[in-house]
């Protein structure tokens, strides 16, 4: 009995003791170490649209032009026209619009930060981060000039950053679904006689773009 | 504890049906001609003959009848396998929990491969203690267990302009829906310890497409975890192994697989992933951007193009619906093209930002019918057709297709994609 007692004492200290603690926030488990600030280094390499993050370093369009064609060409074409179905990163201004959008670093890309920080993060496709920072620098400044965005001689720098434009810098609005679409939220939706005769417009037989079957179920 | 004799035999038949039938569901419509030798009134060779033991199979794999049901890929849509997509086989299951192994794939760099022992999660930024976790660590936060769909924003993206691809393995399969198990995310920052100020977070992968997105704080809060298990395993590679983001409700994209980092900030870092990729293109040239929360959508998985109808008669038509506003509360189906529709019966459990079971049973006449179903969620949100779909968002928009699929199904059971005005 008495340990019962003690036992529910203690419960009720707990309680206590993490209620105090717990003003705002739950009490904290204390798992996990302590990151230093050479493991954070190494991992930090996000950049965002104002440049924290940015290294330092800079590169030009010329030493730009003789990364891209040796490490991204490839892919990606000579004038970033794109060779096969890899993304085609210069062209298509004017586009979106269309039937045929083609969206580009020139043409749709809002920001510089996002080509920035990608291509440091995953390019060249298959040896991600290779690239020093001057390179990086460099390489970026080139498919700005792709794109007709900076002029032969523009250095890329954290000190130039502000200095590039983006042609569609006001392309994008936020999420608007719940406005625009408001109709779909429909309390009563019909259930008899909804629409008129119904016709066939389209079949995927007549496209003929599915895939053969080669697994089991062909035999 | 032994089981009487007769009880046992029992067990024993019961057994025996029902993996017969097993096998009869998985030759069905595959056109696997079936042997009178091994059917009543004759006594098949399994009945008479020892098959493996245990631990002949230690990791156990389906039967060999059922080699059909795998992910499946289409060659032309990506320029390489490393970045690309394999979609989950949904005419082939049922309930609402995928396999493990049969999750749709979407990688960006391919699948990387991370020693548990080296694996490492960051969290740092706007906190009071930059933290690194181990996997052990993290194993060692209290754990939540939760059911959630995860769809890739891009699924059913090649119909948006008319029907295409003939399977909803195809025109749908970039959905899965499993059991995660993992900690939740708000455990995590608040073990770091959140900065005044603080409004969104970064979660980076691990693998070399380093894949970031930015996320908002009140999210990160509310209900994201860091899953280490699916449907009670460790995660598979393809899944993010050994930890994943989960973001429930919102685009696959953001579900960051092979976890390393966390970075806590003020603003959104309008990553390649949320601005190139992931926006939605209107017919006027501009783009919808932070369009997370999956909208409800519905596709019958039975009958379908790879899942044809066998017989007239008593049909069942199954499919699977999802909403990332919450629960399902009602799925229609129509037979006619969406003239009429009629309720269908949810089977199974009901869970929020889960994929739940419909069926429709009816009596089939042998006549061609234009199959088609709606999902309406808790919020009164009724899955759109494609057309009122494309009044709005043109045809440009890739990601977000969420309207209803017909099927034609055909006197002969044969079922087409097609595209209904």
């Amino acid at each position: 009995m008495s340990r019962l007692v003690s036992a529910i004492c203690a419960v009720l200290l707990l309680a206590a003791s993490t209620f105090a603690q717990s003003k705002n926030a739950p009490k904290k488990l204390g798992i996990g170490q302590m990151a230093t600030a050479e493991q954070i280094a190494g991992w930090d390499i996000d950049v965002r649209p104002d440049g924290q993050g940015a290294p330092p370093g800079k590169g030009s369009v010329k030493q730009g032009e003789e990364i891209y064609m040796t490490r991204c060409a490839a892919c990606h074409g000579e004038f970033g026209e794109s060779a096969g179905r890899w993304p085609q990163l210069a062209q298509g201004k004017g586009t979106l619009a269309s039937n045929d959008p083609v969206r580009t670093v020139g043409s749709y890309w809002a920001r510089l930060s996002s080509l920035f920080d990608y291509v440091r993060r995953a390019m060249p496709f298959g040896d991600a981060q290779a690239l020093n920072n001057d390179e990086l620098y460099a390489v970026v400044a080139y498919v700005l000039n792709l794109n007709d965005i900076v002029d032969d001689k523009f250095v890329l720098s954290k000190e130039t950053w502000e200095q590039v434009k983006m042609p569609n810098a006001n392309g994008f609005y936020d999420d608007d679904r719940e406005t625009t679409e408001k109709a779909f939220w429909n309390k009563r939706p019909c259930m008899d006689n909804c629409r008129g005769p119904v016709t066939i417009t389209g079949r995927a037989r007549a496209v003929d773009v599915t895939p053969e079957d080669k697994g089991a179920a062909a035999q | 504890m032994s089981q009487p004799p007769d009880q046992g035999s029992t067990s024993r038949r019961k057994f025996v049906v029902g993996a017969a039938g097993l096998v009869v569901a998985g030759a069905s419509g595959k056109a696997i001609a079936d042997n009178p030798k091994n059917q009543p009134p004759n006594v098949p060779e399994w009945t008479r003959t020892l098959g493996d033991g245990v631990g002949v199979r230690a990791y156990g794999t389906p039967s060999k009848f059922e080699k059909q049901v795998i992910r499946r890929t289409v060659p032309w849509l990506t320029a390489t396998p490393e970045s690309s997509v394999s979609f989950t086989p949904l005419h082939e299951l049922d309930g609402i929990i995928t396999p493990n192994g049969l999750c749709f794939e979407r990688h960006h760099s391919g699948i990387a491969e991370i020693d548990p022992a080296d694996y490492r999660l960051m969290i740092h930024g706007m906190v009071d203690k930059p933290l690194i976790f181990t996997l052990d660590e993290l194993k060692r936060f209290p754990r939540a267990n939760r059911i959630y769909f995860l769809e890739c924003a891009a699924n059913s993206g090649m119909e948006w302009r008319g029907a295409q691809l003939n399977g909803c393995q195809y025109t749908h399969g970039m959905v899965h829906c499993v059991q995660y198990t993992g900690v939740p995310l708000k455990t995590l920052l608040n073990e770091a310890g959140l900065k005044s100020g603080a409004k969104w977070i970064m979660a980076e992968g691990g693998d070399a497409a380093a894949m970031n997105r930015s996320i908002p704080l009140a999210k990160a809060l509310d209900d994201c975890l860091i899953a280490y298990r699916m449907n009670g395993e460790m995660l598979r590679p393809e899944n993010g192994y050994p930890a994943r983001l989960v973001v429930p409700g919102w685009q696959g994209n953001m579900w960051i697989k092979w976890l390393r980092r966390l970075k806590v900030g003020d603003q959104p870092w309008f990553t390649r992933e949320e601005t190139s990729k992931y926006t939605d293109l209107m017919e006027n040239g501009k783009a919808r951007q932070f369009t997370w929360v999956m909208d409800a959508k519905s596709i019958i998985t039975s009958p379908s193009p790879q899942a044809p109808a066998k017989s007239k008669g008593l049909t069942v038509i199954s499919g699977l619906a999802w909403s990332g506003r919450g629960k399902v509360v009602r799925v229609d189906v129509a037979l006619d093209g969406g003239r009429n529709w009629r309720t269908a019966r949810i089977d199974g459990p009901v869970y929020d930002k889960a994929c739940v079971r419909f069926y429709y049973e009816f009596d089939w006449s042998g006549e061609a019918l234009l199959l088609q179903s709606r999902a309406i969620d808790e919020t009164g949100y009724v899955q759109p057709n494609k057309d009122d779909l494309r009044k709005i968002r043109g045809v440009n928009s890739i990601y977000h297709n969420n309207g209803i699929q017909t099927w034609h199904l055909k006197p002969d059971g044969e079922v087409e994609n097609v595209e209904v005005g």
